[in-house]
């Protein structure tokens, strides 16, 4: 008897071609609920494909995408969000010129007031938000920066940003893209254990390529090449696998 | 909020006050400017100059908030000045409902034009508005009623309310004037509005607001609809004012013109739009007498702002200020 468990996030044959280029090829992905989730594979193997298809900002060629038991696979990428499936960007996604607090501001606008349009309401009122913003604006380390425009951060705070604007939404799922690619060491280790925090009780899954985080954080890792999962399992498995060691990690990752 | 047992909020409130403090001078100098000027200059000229003003904050709304650079906005001017001019010469509606009746146009057809055109991105966008608008200024030059090469002449003024006889130029003025500000108000407050934020955030970076839940679309098309509708309130307004819809107002040099005085005014200023349309409006009254020769001048303002005035007259201004 199989051990029933409980996945948030399951595709079946997911495959996206590009004009005759399968970027991704058939992948199938079970995401088990409140595990951290990692997608590791060489560059160009359609990680990030595949997190647009999961997001809804790429329609897959075939295949089925079912999230917390609903198939997901038709809707709209807005409304993926809705249902607190929400994700980051491999490049740092924030609003460059709004401040930090106004970056945050604008999910917990999204979350508290659905899409209202009152354009003839003064934005005063978004302030009773400021306070939740500021709590979460701390908690990732950036209360210094409250003010600044986010344009101004340095990378590392971008990031840690992105996902303080992420977490305002309360999502049961969080889709990271790299999120430490680009950054010095304290970065890395700060944006590693702000990932382990919001993990706690929500389900994350992320690219990434710094395999010492990969070996910390993740539960179970899915590596992919050239569209197709060739391993499944925890670090000690899969980074045994010679097919891995050959295809990915004998490349660069001693 | 406490200010003192929160130093986060006290450094948040100084950089928007100054900001407001800012625009609150230059509301008092702008009313306090248009409640006197009629005493000195051509009333007929101020109000044109205040429509075009208005004009340009609707044009100035949709790129300089919403990023959506829109090169058909003679279309909803220019048929709002139609249907306002032949409602208050033809239907013989009080000139408040004529420009309702114009205004209403606008939105419909900014509805339908933007439904069309807010799918597409960056130039593309701008293509199908200037498409459309093309479009229509042929539907505008072959119609009966709007008089093809002549236009609508000769329109009355009226009575506002059945009331109140607008043919003194002082009176219209007054009329004009309070259209005019309620338009900006509505403007500023759309842009300091929640539904403004997200518009912002929008054009900060839409797939960003994509994956916080936004649809981005509707927001992108009731603010493309605000504007032509905002649009349209000018175009009716300047119908009743100057008495006559013609051509020039539908046909694509307006669609430029509007962009022109955002530009040299300051785009995604709130005052530069009107800077600008005094401005260029002042020029052209000015440089009448070269003729043709002005539309070269205005070519090299144009070109002057775009290489050495990015920020425009009012961007330029402010960022003085800031340094
Ligand atoms: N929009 C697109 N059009 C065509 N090819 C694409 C597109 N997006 C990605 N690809 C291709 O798909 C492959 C996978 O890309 P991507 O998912 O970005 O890889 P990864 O994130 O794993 O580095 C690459 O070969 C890339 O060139
Ligand atoms: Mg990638």
């Amino acid at each position: 008897m199989p051990v029933e468990v409980d996945l948030i996030l399951v595709t079946e044959g997911l495959t996206k071609d590009f004009a005759g280029f399968t970027a991704v090829g058939g992948v199938d992905l079970q995401v088990r609920r409140g595990t951290i989730h990692a997608l590791i594979g060489p560059n160009g193997a359609g990680k990030t494909t595949c997190f647009n298809l999961l997001t809804k900002f790429l329609s897959p060629s075939s295949g089925r995408i079912v999230y917390n038991g609903r198939d997901i696979t038709a809707m709209q990428p807005a409304d993926v969000a809705r249902l607190g499936l929400v994700r980051s960007f491999q490049i740092s996604a924030v609003f460059p010129h709004m401040t930090v607090l106004e970056n945050v501001r604008i999910a917990l606008q999204r979350l508290k007031r659905g899409s209202s349009f009152d354009f003839w309401r003064s934005k005063s009122v978004l302030d009773e938000y400021n306070d939740r913003a500021l709590s979460l604006i701390d908690d990732v380390g950036l209360s210094d920066y409250a003010l600044a425009n986010a344009v101004e951060l340095p990378y590392g705070r971008k990031r840690a940003l992105e996902i303080a604007t992420t977490l305002a939404l309360e999502p049961d799922m969080l889709l990271l893209d790299e999120p430490t690619a680009g950054m010095g060491h304290e970065d890395i280790a700060r944006i590693a254990d702000l990932i382990k925090r919001v993990a706690k009780n929500r389900t994350v899954l992320m690219v990434e390529h710094n395999l010492s985080v990969v070996a910390d954080l993740s539960d179970t890792i899915t590596v992919l090449t050239r569209g197709r999962v060739l391993a499944e399992g925890d670090y000690a498995t899969v980074s045994n696998n010679p097919e891995v060691r050959e295809a990915y990690m004998g490349v660069g990752h001693a | 909020m406490d200010t003192t047992t929160s130093p986060v909020m006290t450094g948040a409130a100084a950089p928007s006050m100054v900001r407001r403090n800012g625009e609150t001078i230059g509301f008092v100098i702008m009313v306090a400017a248009l409640i006197v000027a009629p005493f000195f200059v051509y009333p007929l000229f101020l109000m044109q100059a205040m429509c075009f003003a208005l004009f340009a904050c609707a044009f100035n709304l949709l790129i300089g908030y919403g990023g959506l650079l829109s090169f058909g906005h003679a279309l909803y001017f220019g048929w709002a000045s139609y249907l306002a001019a032949h409602a208050a010469k033809v239907w013989g509606l009080t000139p408040e409902l004529a420009i309702l009746t114009g205004t209403a146009t606008a939105a419909v057809f900014g509805l339908a034009a933007g439904s069309l055109a807010i799918r597409r991105q960056g130039i593309y966008f701008a293509m199908i508005t200037l498409a459309l608008a093309q479009m229509m200024y042929f539907v505008a030059l072959r119609m009966k009623f709007t008089g093809g090469e002549d236009g609508i002449q000769a329109v009355p003024r009226g009575h506002l309310f059945g009331v109140i006889d607008l043919t003194n130029d002082m009176t219209m003025y007054v009329v004009v004037l309070v259209i005019f500000l309620a338009g900006f108000m509505l403007i500023y407050r759309i842009i300091h509005s929640p539904f403004g934020e997200v518009l912002k955030a929008i054009r900060e970076n839409e797939p960003r607001a994509v994956s916080l839940g936004y649809k981005t679309e509707r927001y992108k098309l009731i603010a493309f609809m605000l504007s032509a509708t905002l649009a349209g309130v000018a175009g009716s307004t300047k119908a009743i004012t100057m008495q006559i819809a013609s051509l020039t107002d539908v046909n694509w040099p307006m669609s430029g013109e509007v962009v022109l005085m955002t530009l040299v005014g300051g785009l995604g200023t709130i005052f530069g739009p009107v800077v600008g349309a005094f401005v260029i409006l002042f020029m052209q009254f000015k440089l009448s007498v070269v003729g043709e020769w002005v539309l070269v001048i205005q070519g090299v303002i144009f070109v002057t702002c775009v290489l050495l005035f990015r920020r425009g007259i009012v961007g330029e201004i402010a960022a003085l200020f800031k340094r």
